[in-house]
């Protein structure tokens, strides 16, 4: 037998007995000095601060952040007139939009990801296959299904509506009637406009959850009995124990922004998606990555330098996303397979297998009780979405 | 607090009696779900030195900064014969993962440059949760192939 399980044969013993001797079971109390260490780890006590991005030279720039704050939400720029950033990453839920799959000209294959902490990534989309906030944002630009427009018709929406407040932050904009410059030109406004939304992105973070309150009072010296109840203190046990949870959701934001394969079943009439398999494959040859020449720190790629490509084991593999705010963002997946926090729990407990590559899950064998105090514990994740220290959940156009 | 009835503690008792010895004919049972992996002992933590497999080398990591989930880093290694002379012309190539889990590096990295006196620069290390790491080298030089697993905490 295992000294661990020893252990926990002793435990389980010592906890009969107190119940016997003092008929309270409550189990808030009694966290070892690890378990206190590990819930630090989880919670914004253990965030750093902001990590700069060397790639955009304006990720840190007020005046870039507040143009990327109105581009953000212009639909000028979509194929329409009726689609912006804004569509899918709704401030008033989350940045997200509640969809199994997110719509803009056309609707997409994906889930649409909620933004708060993105700036933390050092890959982005479900399969990874941008590596900077400002490549991300042109993705959707140019996608056929979301804004639906070009870059060029983009860069004229700058020309025509924009050029004080562009120049201000990049310099002059270049003469877009010049033919032979025109491609050049076009995609240097179309990076910075990315480079600006970044800017302006890259400041939504989150504000302390009812979860972080506690370990804020149990790490010094409170019993946070009045921040959890046993229920969700129990849920809390069941995730950085035995259901594993905190093998990809660990950090501060529950999230080792890696690719796993959790089996999670295609979404009927949806293409083939590899996932990360494709996304490394994606990110290694993207116009717009730290090594392009659009970016600003073409020496220092360490995730492209030493990113994982090829290997089997990406194949289906989507990221693990924060699951700060979870509770607030139904339905989940990258395609929005499961409709609620129950079934996405117990899907992880049944553990099925992946409709494609190996799934890396286990079965838990959880209870219908440990089931609902782990559901009970995710809720204890939710709080404010802050820009600036400011609730950003209310910010308009 | 609550006052428990002569009957609760009664069950209770049964269940101290009867559960206790049926949840420890379940343990090869649920070391089955797990890999079977062992964790070593305290004494076989650390960055070393450690001699590798055959004798041939002994290694010490140097980490660039202590090492933290989740953090891209950049780990120097020093290698020795085993009388404490510097070797100068090893390649190093570079494995790991978490035996517990059955995963191994989220990333690949590499041995980027060989400094002087026996130290070399691995680059893009990063382990994504805490726990028990394996850090393994295979270190290619003129006293033959060798590996050296080093166990790492975070």
């Amino acid at each position: 037998m295992t000294t661990r399980f020893s252990l926990a044969i002793a435990v389980f013993v010592s906890t009969l007995w107190a119940m016997l001797i003092v008929g309270d079971a409550a189990p808030r109390a009694g966290w070892t000095a690890a378990q206190l260490d590990e819930l630090r780890s989880l919670s914004l006590l253990a965030l750093d601060p902001l990590p700069p991005d060397p790639t955009n030279r304006v990720a840190d720039d007020p005046a870039a952040a507040e143009l990327g704050r109105r581009l953000f939400f212009d639909a000028r720029l979509s194929a329409n007139g009726r689609v912006s950033c804004g569509t899918c990453h709704q401030p008033d839920r989350g940045f997200q939009d509640g969809l199994p799959l997110a719509v803009g000209v056309g609707t997409t294959t994906r889930r649409a990801m909620p933004l708060a902490g993105m700036a933390r990534s050092p890959f982005l989309f479900w399969d990874g296959r941008k590596d900077s906030l400002w490549a991300q944002a042109l993705g959707p630009l140019e996608s056929a299904v979301e804004h639906g427009g070009t870059r060029t018709d983009y860069a004229r929406v700058i020309v025509a509506h924009y050029r004080a407040d562009y120049e201000a932050v990049f310099g002059p904009l270049p003469d877009l009637s010049v033919v032979e410059a025109l491609w050049e030109a076009v995609t240097g406004v179309f990076v910075n406009i990315g480079k600006a939304i970044a800017a302006w992105e890259r400041r939504l973070g989150f504000g302390a959850s009812r979860f972080d309150r506690y370990v804020a009072a149990v790490t010094s010296g409170g019993a946070g009995s009045d921040l959890l109840s046993d229920d969700e203190v129990a849920g809390l046990r069941l995730f950085i124990g035995r259901a594993h949870c905190t093998q990809c959701h660990n950090g501060p934001l529950l999230s080792n922004g890696e690719f796993h394969n959790t089996g999670v079943a295609a979404r009927p009439g949806l293409p083939e998606d590899l996932g990360r398999l494709a996304g490394a494959t994606a990110v290694a040859r993207d116009e717009f990555n730290c090594r392009s020449r659009w970016s600003d720190a073409r020496e220092r790629c360490a995730e492209l330098d030493f990113m994982v490509t090829g290997d089997h084991a990406l194949r289906r593999a989507f990221k693990v996303p924060s699951l700060r705010n979870v509770a607030e963002r139904a339905p989940y997946m990258h395609a929005g397979q499961l409709t609620s926090l129950s079934a996405v729990i117990a899907h992880y407990d049944r553990a099925p297998a992946a409709p494609a590559g190996h799934s890396e899950l286990h079965p838990l064998r959880l209870t219908p009780a440990e089931r609902r105090q782990l559901e009970a514990f995710l809720r204890t994740l939710s709080g404010p979405i802050l820009i600036d220290g400011h609730d950003a959940t209310t910010v308009t156009p | 607090m609550t006052t428990m009835t002569m009957t609760t503690r009664a069950v209770l008792l049964v269940l101290l009696v009867t559960v206790v010895p049926a949840l420890q004919g379940c343990s090869h049972a649920m070391m089955m779900r797990g890999t079977g992996a062992r964790r070593p002992a305290a004494s076989e933590f650390g960055l070393g030195p450690r001699t590798s497999a055959e004798g041939r080398v002994v290694v010490t990591l140097e980490p660039a900064q202590p090492l933290r989930p989740r953090q891209m880093q950049t780990v120097r290694v020093v290698v020795r014969d085993a009388d404490g002379g510097t070797i100068d012309d090893a390649r190093i190539a570079i494995d790991g993962g978490m035996p517990e889990h059955g995963h191994g590096l989220p990333t690949r990295p590499r041995m980027t440059r060989a400094l002087c006196a026996g130290l070399y620069e691995i680059e893009g290390v990063r382990f994504n949760m805490g726990g028990w790491w394996e850090f393994r080298l295979a270190i290619t030089s003129d006293r033959g192939v060798d590996t050296v697993t080093f166990n790492l905490a975070l």
